[in-house]
């Protein structure tokens, strides 16, 4: 036994540099922002990418708050993700909602906030964003599980449920050649505004299949800009659904701080038609 | 021994705290050879060349790893191959000097390097030069380099075609040629 401890004792430091550790390597820019999901992404959609600065043989973290005002609304979001050997992805955000004076007019009150906590998987597949073969884009699975945190209400408003699950399939690639970022993402959903006004509705109770596009260019290794589209579900009777768009710009500061600015254009937000606004989102990533 | 050590440990003496004197080596204990204990054959470098020699392999243009491109505008954004070989250069001084991969290049034959890695992006860029050396696997073998050694290079080498001012959707055309390569030249 004592020779057995022995050998262990030689063999653990080699084990300790063998540890999974920090190594902030990715390139600049390519761990992408964060969505309003919490997800790693773009602002609406989102990407493939594993959030964090590690790459295959580390782990990677970031932290983000972002916030949308529009006319009549305002939505803050803040969260947490942690990257695993550019792999695995394990994201928490929070979505603070609030309406203003239309919560009055809903009958909810002045300044009402939706809250929703938001817990995300993402898994890479296969393929890389910036390197292997030209064709084949960085491939990503997701689940994003939604809790909002104010179901009497959600409910009254005609969802279906408080609490609903999203799964994501996307695709992301960075095509050097013509120095454009380009993003496909499918989504299978059943969220009302992104789940702030619940799950489901009378118009349709059941998940459906709905798409994120982004097309970005870079303009510096520090600065990308673009565009979004995102379609979205059209469940409740009473509160119309549109399209969901931007145009952003993304600007690395540095290494570890990433700050996009974009235009917005949520549609139709709980009755109220041309919810046009700012987008400023500020990540911190190691 | 001790007499060359006394006087030693008498300088030593007005020091709060004097050094422990390592153990004088016996008689018994020669100084390792430890490229001998490891079989490391060290060979001589080719006077005329400067260049260590390396097994012999088949050469050609294909062992650059990517097409070149057609035409003579990359070749011009780089500004030729004088401009292609100071951003090569430069990418290598950065290289060695950066704490995070220099150790990569401590026992590797720059002067070979300097001349290969000239060749393969004047080659890719179509300014007028073969590659004479050796594929990416091979070239890379054993090096046990990682995505984030690879990342750092690139960050060199965007730096170097920076300073050089070569344009960046240029800079990323060439990055284009490269990044498929990342499975050859990475082992870990």
């Amino acid at each position: 036994m004592p020779l057995i401890s022995g050998a262990l004792a030689l063999a653990a430091p080699c084990a300790a540099r063998e540890a999974i550790t920090f190594d902030g390597a990715k390139l600049i820019l390519t761990n992408g922002i964060t969505s309003v999901e919490g997800s790693g992404g773009g602002g609406l959609a989102t990407w493939a990418t594993i959030s964090g600065m590690g790459t295959n043989r580390a782990i990677g973290v970031s932290a983000h708050v972002t916030g949308v005002e529009l006319p009549d609304f305002r939505l803050d979001t803040h969260g947490v993700a942690i990257g695993i050997r550019d792999r695995v992805e394990l994201s928490y955000a929070r979505q603070n909602f609030n309406t203003r004076q239309i919560g009055a007019a809903l009958g909810l009150g002045k300044g009402f906030q939706f809250n929703q906590d938001i817990y995300a998987a993402k898994v890479r597949l296969v393929g890389d964003l910036v390197y292997g073969p030209g064709w084949l884009p960085q491939i990503s699975v997701g689940v994003e599980h939604k809790r909002n945190l104010d179901g009497a209400v959600v409910r009254a408003v005609g969802a279906r449920a408080s609490a609903g699950t999203d799964f994501t399939v996307s695709a992301t690639k960075l095509f050097l050649g013509a120095s454009v970022l380009a993003n496909a993402t499918v989504r299978l959903t059943k969220a009302n505004q992104f789940g702030l006004l619940g799950f489901g509705g009378d118009r349709k109770a059941a998940r459906s299949v709905q798409f994120e596009g982004s097309l970005g260019y870079l303009v510096t290794p520090r600065l990308v800009i673009g565009g979004e589209w995102r379609t979205r579900p059209d469940n409740l009777g009473i509160a119309r659904e549109d399209d969901a768009k931007d145009l952003f710009a993304a600007w690395a500061v540095s290494r570890h701080v990433t700050v996009t600015a974009a235009y917005v254009d949520v549609g139709s937000v709980a009755t109220v038609a041309n919810q046009r606004g700012g987008l400023l989102s500020l990540q911190l990533a190691y | 021994m001790m007499p060359f050590l006394l006087p030693l440990l008498l300088a030593a003496a007005p020091l709060a705290e004097p050094p422990v004197a390592a153990p004088a080596p016996t008689e018994t204990e020669a100084p390792v050879d430890w490229d001998k204990e490891f079989g490391v054959v060290r060979k001589a470098r080719d006077p005329a060349t400067g260049e260590i020699p390396v097994d012999p392999y088949v050469q050609g243009d294909a062992n650059a790893g990517a097409h070149p491109f057609a035409g003579d505008g990359m070749a011009r954004a780089f500004g030729g191959q004088a401009g292609i070989r100071r951003i090569t250069d430069r990418t290598l001084d950065l290289s060695v000097a950066d704490p995070r991969i220099k150790a990569i290049f401590e026992e590797h034959d720059m002067v070979r390097l300097r001349r290969t890695l000239f060749e393969q992006v004047c080659f890719i860029l179509n300014a007028g030069c073969r590659y004479s050396g050796r594929d990416m696997k091979v070239a890379h073998k054993g090096l046990g380099t990682t995505r984030a050694d690879l990342n750092a290079l690139v960050e060199h080498l965007q730096q170097a075609m920076r300073e050089a001012h070569v344009s960046f959707p240029a800079q990323n055309r060439l990055l284009a040629k490269l990044a498929p390569m990342d499975r050859t030249v990475t082992e870990r």
